[in-house]
């Protein structure tokens, strides 16, 4: 592998890694600080019926994690074709 | 038309349709045994992934477990499905690109090491056989309540639809039959909980209803309602129930996380798809199909509570006149009692049942303290089955809930079995033992592996041990212990080498184990816990099933400095991870 290359690989893997850290950022975000930590602070706003802390363990969390996924995919799939690495 | 003939009818319809399916995809090479040929569409991959995940726990147990626990039940709904995150962005696209058959195959190769592959093989077989007993008690339990056969029989009735679907078409026929078996199980899971959120609170959503007002109490909440009621009963309060510890809350929902990425059952299912970024895009689906699911659970749960409380305080709560009176118990409890899920003790005179929180009962139970029948135990698993009944649904939809079961079962023993198989025939008997074996013979040794492990499943399912609940426990926690470290280390820290990559598996499991037994005895054996097992007992009150948390810390602890005190791995192997790290094939190299 010659040095530009190796350089660009570098750079590709550095950029995942910080796409990763942000979604990862999100993920405990909404997987543990708001509905485990800070459940009931959130308790005391209301959406609808539910106690939003509660909202958040129950439904919130899980529809963040499902756009966390996608996002991710999104987003790798436009870091591939920049850095030429996508798939045929 | 009669409720038997139907549940029959529906059950059978299913299986015509399951060994239809097998028969029209056989598996002719070790590839489409294993993972299909790897031509699965990212989408109907995502479905069967649905289908292999959700076991007879998520469809039959989950919602119960959060009905009974509130907001403490969070723990199972975020942490396996937060899985699913830490699946997709650390280890499904690189394990993909890695391009084999199984994951004891990756840790062998990336860590250069028999010993390695071995000691996954081992973490994969403790973690899927204990999974696949559950399972297969799952399958016989639906089938000796609703068609009330023998429960032996309803094993063998089981046991011959996965061994013809699985052994014929390996994952090539499991996961076509895993997608029937998706669609199968969330209808049977969403109509029932469709009809209740409306009869209910009047939203056709139960992911609304559950948020929404109660029908006919003008603007009263189902959860305040449900709130109240609950702390008259003498219990805590639904939306804020305190069953565990926030630190056990925490260190719970990432063990189930960690665990659910560590399952090699469900990773596998990522090898079947065509390119890495199918992978990436088939995890999200999965959860899609999944969220479906999970998101209904605790309406579910929490409606069915309500429901279940209405329904033995008629006139309100803490109006012991009015309370239910055991003769009139509706038919759901009677046929519950038949199987002994649900008791009622008689107390002494009076006709009525009296329910409220024994260890702090509320100030109105003075009066019918001793008095009349106590429900003396309701099992948690009744309440999804048992769910359209109390409800008063239509016949259909019970034998609906009853094919969903089954449906459950089914599909998860099938990814289970499979992964047992392959972990035999092809990383123990292809890659240590014989590595001359032929392409024919190893298809052959995996069918072989396969049938062996579907007889095993059922005499386990049959005799089960006493102590399964314990030990699902122990599968996420070894899982999230052992597997999942070192294969996001095998991907990330390039410096990681066999020696890290052993010692790091071996502290995880150890340790896990060993506070599990510390609490549970050593092997389950009764007697021989050394600690009590609650919150006084535990060290630092860390519960023994949040455990796999510490573990897979030790773990990846003892990897690293181990790693760095002895030599790097080979320059091959360096040259394995940075393509591993790369989509495309050609990508790497040159």
């Amino acid at each position: 592998m010659n040095a530009k290359l190796q350089e660009q690989r570098t750079a590709y893997w550095k950029a995942n890694v910080r796409i990763l850290v942000g979604c990862l950022t999100v993920w405990f975000i909404a997987g543990y600080i708001l509905p485990i930590f800070l459940a009931p602070v959130l308790n005391m706003v209301s959406l609808g019926g539910y106690p939003l802390g509660f909202w958040m363990a129950q439904q919130g969390a899980i529809y963040v994690f499902l756009m966390l996924i996608f996002f991710y995919a999104w987003r790798m799939n436009k870091l591939d074709r920049q850095f030429d690495v996508h798939e045929e | 038309m009669d409720l038997k003939l139907m549940i029959w009818l529906v059950v059978g319809a299913t299986f015509a349709l399951y060994i239809g399916i097998a028969i029209w995809a056989r598996a002719g090479s070790t590839g489409e045994f294993y993972v299909a040929g790897k031509g699965v569409n990212p989408v109907a991959n995502g479905m069967a992934t649905a289908a292999d995940w959700m076991s007879a726990a998520s469809f039959i147990s989950m919602a119960g477990l959060i009905a009974f626990l509130g907001y403490s039940g969070s723990v199972y709904l975020m942490g396996w499905t937060g899985g699913y995150v830490l699946m997709a962005l650390l280890l499904a696209p690189y394990l993909r690109k890695f391009g084999k058959f199984t994951v004891p195959q990756f840790v062998g190769d990336r860590f250069y090491s028999n010993t390695a592959r071995i000691v996954a093989v081992i973490c994969l077989l403790v973690i899927s056989i204990t999974y696949v007993i559950g399972q297969m008690r799952g399958v016989g339990i639906a089938f000796s309540r609703f068609l009330e056969v023998d429960l032996l029989w309803g094993l063998i009735a089981g046991m011959t639809v996965v061994f013809i679907y699985a052994v014929l078409g390996g994952m090539k026929g499991i996961t076509y039959t895993q997608i029937a078996q998706y669609v199968v199980m969330i209808f049977a899971y969403t109509v029932p909980a469709i009809f209740i959120s409306l009869q209910l609170t009047g939203h056709f959503l139960p992911q609304t209803g559950l948020g929404g007002t109660l029908s006919g109490q003008d603007g009263v909440y189902l959860l305040t309602a449900l709130d109240n009621v609950l702390v008259d009963l003498g219990f805590t309060q639904y939306t804020t129930n305190e069953s565990f510890s926030t630190l056990n809350m925490f260190l719970l929902t990432m063990a189930l996380m960690i665990g659910t990425a560590g399952l090699p059952h469900v990773i596998i299912r990522f090898f079947t798809v065509p390119r890495v970024r199918d992978a990436r895009k088939s995890a999200g689906w999965a959860l899609v199909f999944i969220a479906l699911l999970y998101t209904t659970a605790p309406a579910v749960g929490a409606m069915a509570m309500y429901n279940i409380i209405n329904t033995l305080h008629p006139g309100g709560v803490g109006n012991t006149a009015e309370a239910m009176a055991y003769e009139d118990r509706p038919d759901w409890m009677r046929t519950w009692q038949d199987t002994g899920l649900l008791q009622f003790e008689q107390q002494g005179d009076g006709e009525r049942v009296h329910y409220y929180n024994q260890s702090n009962p509320p100030a109105w139970a003075d009066d019918v303290e001793g008095q009349g029948y106590r429900l003396e135990s309701f099992d948690r698993d009744i309440l999804v089955l048992a769910n359209p009944e109390i409800a008063g649904l239509p016949n259909w939809v019970i034998a609906l809930v009853a094919a969903g079961g089954i449906a459950a079962a089914l599909s998860t023993a099938a990814g289970l079995l499979l992964a047992i198989s392959s972990a035999i025939s092809h990383d123990l008997l292809k890659s240590v033992f014989m590595p001359n074996i032929s392409e024919k013979n190893e298809l052959r040794a995996g069918r072989l592996a396969m049938v062996a492990a579907i007889v095993l499943a059922g005499y386990l399912g049959l005799n089960p041990p006493g102590f399964a609940a314990e030990v699902v426990a122990l599968a996420f926690g070894l899982a999230a212990s052992s597997l999942f470290p070192v294969l996001m280390l095998g991907i990330f820290y390039k410096r990681m080498n066999k020696q890290g990559a052993i010692t790091g598996m071996l502290v995880g499991i150890l340790s896990t184990l060993l506070y599990i037994f510390l609490y549970k005895g050593f092997f389950f054996f009764p007697g021989t816990a050394l600690l009590a097992d609650n919150a006084d007992g535990w060290i630092l009150g860390i519960a023994p099933q949040g455990f796999g948390t510490i573990g897979a810390i030790l773990n990846v602890i003892a990897a690293v400095v181990v790693s760095k005190l002895t030599a790097p791995p080979p320059k091959e192997i360096q040259d394995l991870v940075e393509s591993v790290r790369v989509p495309r094939a050609d990508a790497a190299t040159s």
